[in-house]
């Protein structure tokens, strides 16, 4: 069967939920091979690939690898396209997966897909564009296939694969070397789920009405063990952190579900969204076009509505 | 210091953008070209650099000829000067060729600073500015919230998802820039007045040898298959809170088992 290499997203040595959806992904269409960039592997993460379907693991354990921004893993997968020859690379499309295909892309002399929300035979993938009124499908003409998968597209599912290491070095080129990281600099972001990951999304807009409110938010959050949201008006108002603005200046989210508090659902949000598998409205204008996208909406005030919710949530735990 | 700010004229968002069937890429004339609005920040981050160094700004972008509207914006902000890549060959360019032609006419045109904004509005891909850097060979500094810049040392705080990471680098570099940087400038009616005088110079592919293989639609890396208006979503329930719209919505997420 065709290999198609997994670049693994992973976070202090645990593999991230969003390479166990890729492992499957890649399972329908071939052998997968995990490639892991980077320190921090361990026996755990081994097992944790081989359990979502990982037949091969390249394991590139340098610090040098991390310690430049993008480029040392675009040379990391350009010499495992030369030396195995895969039928395509899967990435995730975060802001630095989509930045590592694009390099990757050049370097190998392929055509490179991004935000794919399904992929299929031949790797022809599927996009949702235009703020989700468009779907397309695209695929590279030229090379190996280069295809940037948004978190959420695929359910990941468990099932064994050979999970056999490989130790791979890659010598990094100096131009590779042009823009050291010198410093992480982690912001608290507690106990809650990333953004682009979170299977649940809750998210507070202009109703909110101020910063201190956006705690109904989280709470709602919280027992539903999703993550934090705000629309552009919440994060211009200054009411919630810019990093967590969904839409079409911020992130693009992909949920299962995405509840929206006050949000009515302008173009600049519903980019952000509109691919959320279940979409729930709380807003009190019957009118806001987020009842457009709604599978199941409620008119009224979203501080009576919310924390009921929430207590409902905690009281059916 | 030599900075060249790369702008991009996208389709309104505000009004419906659509493909064109005859060969699958965007419809330019279905809806309002304007900059994209994170081109404004790159812009503005380019003007506060020449403030505080010196230098000039040069506005590039690679568009059909009604990407001037986009261009004497930029210069109405206080840009100096711009170059116009514009030819009938680069129509459905992708990434891949976007990237390889913009490339060329910064070899062609000199450079110490690329500022770009981190996306676009119509493609959304996010990868140019990376693609960018590998093509010239100089360092990636991309998704800046914070650019530092002391003669030819450049620090920036590339924002990820736990926070931000700082990274140092050596100019010549190219930087992308994300939302809220900055507070883009407005156009003054004396910046508007200017920017019709300010030199524009028209580059055609051959005057920045770029080669017609490796653009437009013949030359992409990636081709649009077919594409579809999505269908509308399915009705949903709404219900009016009578008192009980919390627990009503619980009761949704019970049947989806959500909950």
């Amino acid at each position: 069967m065709a290999e198609i290499l997994v670049l693994v997203e992973h976070i202090d040595g645990e593999v991230k939920k969003v390479t166990l959806e890729l492992l499957t992904l890649a399972r329908s269409l071939g052998s997968a091979s995990a490639v892991w960039a980077g320190p921090g592997y361990s026996e755990s993460a081994r097992a944790r690939l081989a359990e979502y379907g990982a037949d091969k693991i390249y394991v590139a354990g340098s610090e040098e690898i991390v310690d430049y921004v993008v480029a040392p893993k675009a040379e990391l997968l350009a010499q495992l396209v030369a030396s195995a020859s895969p039928a395509a690379v899967l990435v995730a499309a975060t802001a630095e997966g989509k930045e590592v295909a694009g390099r990757l892309a050049i370097k190998t002399d392929s055509g490179v897909i991004t935000d794919a929300v399904g992929l299929g035979d031949g790797f022809v993938a599927e996009q949702s564009i235009f703020g989700g009124g468009v779907n397309v499908r695209a695929r590279a003409v030229k090379g190996t296939p280069i295809v940037a998968v948004r978190p959420n597209s695929t359910a990941p599912e468990a099932s064994a694969g050979a999970g056999a290491e490989e130790q791979v070095t890659v010598a990094l080129s100096d131009a590779a070397k042009g823009a050291r990281v010198v410093e992480r600099v982690k912001q608290e972001k507690g106990a809650r789920p990333e953004l682009t990951e979170a299977a649940i999304v809750v998210s507070g807009g202009r109703g909110v009405g101020s910063a201190e409110n956006f705690a109904v938010i989280e709470k709602l959050a919280d027992a539903l063990g999703a993550a934090v949201g705000a629309s552009r008006a919440a994060t211009d108002a200054g009411w919630y952190p810019h990093q967590f603005q969904v839409g079409q200046t911020g992130k693009t989210v992909s949920p299962q579900l995405y509840i929206a508090a006050g949000i009515s659902g302008a173009i600049q949000h519903r980019a952000g969204m509109q691919t959320a598998k279940t979409i729930i409205a709380i807003n009190k204008d019957s009118e806001a076009p987020i009842f457009e996208l709604a599978d199941f909406g409620v008119v009224g005030d979203l501080h009576q509505i919310v924390p009921q919710l929430t207590e409902e949530v905690e009281k059916r735990k | 210091m030599n900075i060249v700010v790369c702008v991009k004229q996208v389709p309104d968002t505000a009004t419906e953008r659509k493909l064109n069937a005859k060969d699958n890429t965007l419809d330019r004339d279905a809806a309002d070209g304007v900059i994209n609005e994170l081109c404004e920040y790159a812009v503005e981050e380019a003007l506060k650099i020449k403030e505080a160094h010196g230098g000039e700004v040069t506005v590039l972008t690679m568009g059909p000829g009604k990407a001037t509207d986009t261009i004497r914006k930029a210069l109405a902000m206080g840009a100096d000067k711009a170059v116009h890549l514009v030819d009938d060959a680069l129509h459905g360019s992708d990434a891949l060729s976007t990237s390889y032609a913009l490339a060329q006419t910064l070899r062609k045109i000199g450079f110490d600073l690329v500022v770009l904004g981190s996306e676009s509005t119509d493609a959304r891909t996010g990868v140019l500015a990376a693609m960018l850097a590998e093509r010239l060979g100089v360092p990636q500094l991309t998704l800046a919230g914070k650019v530092d810049i002391d003669g030819s040392a450049i620090a920036i705080q590339r924002v990820t998802d736990y926070g931000f990471d700082k990274v140092e680098a050596s100019l010549p570099a190219v930087v992308s820039v994300v939302e809220k940087i900055n507070e883009p400038r407005y156009p003054s009616f004396k910046g508007i007045m200017a920017a019709k005088k300010k030199p524009v110079e028209t580059l055609g592919i051959a005057d920045a040898e770029i080669e017609a293989a490796q653009v437009g639609l013949g030359g992409a890396w990636s081709e649009v298959v077919e594409f579809a208006v999505a269908p509308p979503r399915a009705a949903g329930t709404i219900v009016k809170d009578e008192g009980d719209g919390g627990s009503k919505a619980a009761e949704f997420l019970a049947s989806k088992k959500f909950i």
